[in-house]
């Protein structure tokens, strides 16, 4: 068990690498599959110094509602970003800058937080504070940014808790 | 059923069209470079996405073989638009924003990348 876990140090890598390389192969073939594995083997064995204190992924199902709950999110985006542009006009238009103050503390998380807000209905990362305690967000239409930072929070950040920490 | 295919393609392919047209659009109205910035990042993906759904579409209903290099398109896509985002805003802030003209970053005192601005000054 020591030894696969030295030889197979972060078997969700080894997973994701496999899979990414059969989907860049564009078919399923023994050949590819077994290439692919190796990959996924080789890769995170020689990257491992990279990533001395990775979290782990407390449950693997969030993870997936997460993603689909993002998903959801983004073509909602577009539509209202899209809204946004065609019919207000810029002297209408309130864009506006909003603090998010943090309570994630994993790096990840907070590239993953960031990252969301990015793809989200009129919002967008700009900047972390000096220490990582807080967010810069620039909202495109922001008639009440106290709404935008609750709903960021209560949304995203409360499901990116219950995932890394 | 080759119709009914068809017109899911001409769907997506449409929908993509008028993403993207929006996007583009929103470049060249919005007035300031944040806002600007929100266009293409979002517009964009569902435009990209429109393409990339109906090229799956039909590679599964029409072509020799089914197709997934759109799935990986669209995962490096939605990993990548963010950063560049980020990037683009924080040239901005460099240059155009001032301690001022930002709320303030809350415990810390001070944005990461104004921080910066700083340490550079007193070496």
């Amino acid at each position: 068990m020591k030894l696969l876990q030295r030889l197979l140090p972060h078997p969700v890598l080894t997973l994701l690498l496999t899979v990414t390389w059969l989907l860049l192969v564009n078919g399923y073939s023994l050949n590819s599959l077994v290439f692919g594995f190796g990959l996924g083997v080789i890769i995170p064995f020689v990257t491992q110094p990279f990533w001395p204190n990775r979290p782990t992924i407390k449950r693997p199902i969030k993870v997936i509602q997460y993603i689909l709950l993002v998903l959801y999110d983004i073509v909602v985006a577009n539509v209202v970003v899209a809204k946004i542009v065609v019919f207000k006009s810029n002297a209408k238009r309130q864009p506006d800058w909003v603090t998010i103050p943090l309570e994630l503390r994993t790096p990840e998380a907070i590239t993953a937080l960031a990252g969301t807000i990015t793809m989200t209905p009129g919002t967008l990362t700009a900047d972390v504070s000096a220490e990582g305690h807080a967010l810069l967000v620039h909202c495109l239409d922001a008639p009440d940014p106290d709404a935008v930072r609750d709903d960021i929070k209560q949304r995203y950040e409360r499901r990116l808790m219950e995932i890394f920490e | 059923m080759d119709l009914f295919f068809e017109l899911l393609i001409t769907a997506f392919l449409i929908m993509a069209g008028l993403f993207g047209l929006v996007g583009s659009f929103g470049l060249l109205k919005l007035n300031d470079a944040m806002s600007r910035l929100h266009a293409p990042t979002k517009a964009t993906t569902l435009g990209v996405g429109g393409v990339l759904l109906a090229s799956m579409t039909y590679a599964f209903a029409m072509g020799p073989h089914y197709s997934v290099h759109e799935l990986m398109i669209t995962l490096f896509l939605l990993l990548t638009a963010p950063i560049t985002a980020n990037f683009i805003a924080k040239v901005h802030i460099h240059q155009k924003e001032s301690r001022d003209s930002l709320p303030a970053a809350g415990e810390d005192g001070s944005w990461a990348t104004q921080d910066l601005e700083d340490t550079d000054d007193e070496s």
